[in-house]
């Protein structure tokens, strides 16, 4: 098994780019691989609660992010400073975040084999 | 070493394609191994068999398709970002009533799961953005 880091910096919505990024997250957890999300930069609004793409005829990734407990992927990672930059908090994501310092990232990092950007 | 590829961007809004070409062309000198290619996301614009930029720019497609033959390439073009393209593999186009596909030699349509795959048998996996 290998611990394989999706780090998600772009914002959501735009286009099918956050859709295409969950499809491997999904492809990989089903292949029983240990997976683990960083939300950072712009990337911290792919959890932002209260989102409606659908009325802009795009796809509601919340509902995925959701939906990836079943596949057993539990580990969400958030950078405080990108969150605190954007005016937000813990409280206003869809999922519980365990909460990383930006002077921590690189170790984070470091302890997973397959890094992947999102 | 063994590598697996993957790449993102298109052939024109950006220099990933070009630098994964390079990558690959430096490491099978060194006597590296390429596992796999795969393209995914705006990636699968490098695999149109009839894509036909001016006579003196550079010719992607021809490209992955010469060293495919060359080195016996794995290329990969996954098939849900592939049909979210329009880009028609065989199947598909036999299906739909058309009278040729869409994928240039040396590639071949796959699944994510080749993806993950390739990632989980080599020593290194690389993204070309």
């Amino acid at each position: 098994m290998r611990k394989i880091l999706f780090v998600m910096s772009h914002a959501p919505h735009h286009g099918t780019d956050l859709q295409e990024t969950l499809d491997i997250v999904l492809t990989a957890a089903a292949f029983d691989q240990r997976v683990s999300l960083l939300f950072l930069d712009d990337g911290v609004l792919q959890l932002h609660q209260g989102q409606s793409p659908e009325k802009f005829k795009l796809k509601d990734t919340a509902a995925i992010f959701r939906a990836l407990e079943i596949y057993d992927v539990r580990d969400y990672f958030i950078e405080v400073e990108s969150l605190q930059e954007r005016g937000l908090k813990p409280g206003n994501l869809i999922l519980p975040v365990r909460e990383v310092y930006r002077r921590n990232i690189n170790e984070l990092i470091s302890h997973h084999d397959v890094i992947l950007s999102g | 070493m063994k590598f697996t590829i993957q790449v993102n961007s298109s052939p024109f809004a950006s220099h990933g394609g070009l630098s994964a070409v390079r990558f690959i062309e430096t490491a099978l000198l060194m006597n590296h191994q390429i596992d796999r290619v795969f393209f995914y996301k705006e990636g699968i614009y490098h695999a149109f068999k009839y894509v036909t930029p001016p006579d003196d720019e550079l010719q992607l497609t021809k490209k992955w398709s010469e060293l495919a033959e060359r080195h016996r390439l794995d290329l990969v073009v996954c098939i849900s970002a592939a049909q979210r393209r329009g880009l028609l593999s065989s199947d598909e186009a036999k299906r739909r009533g058309k009278l040729d596909d869409d994928v240039a030699s040396g590639f071949r349509i796959g699944g994510l799961g080749q993806l993950v795959e390739g990632m989980l048998s080599s020593d290194r996996f690389i993204e070309f953005a």
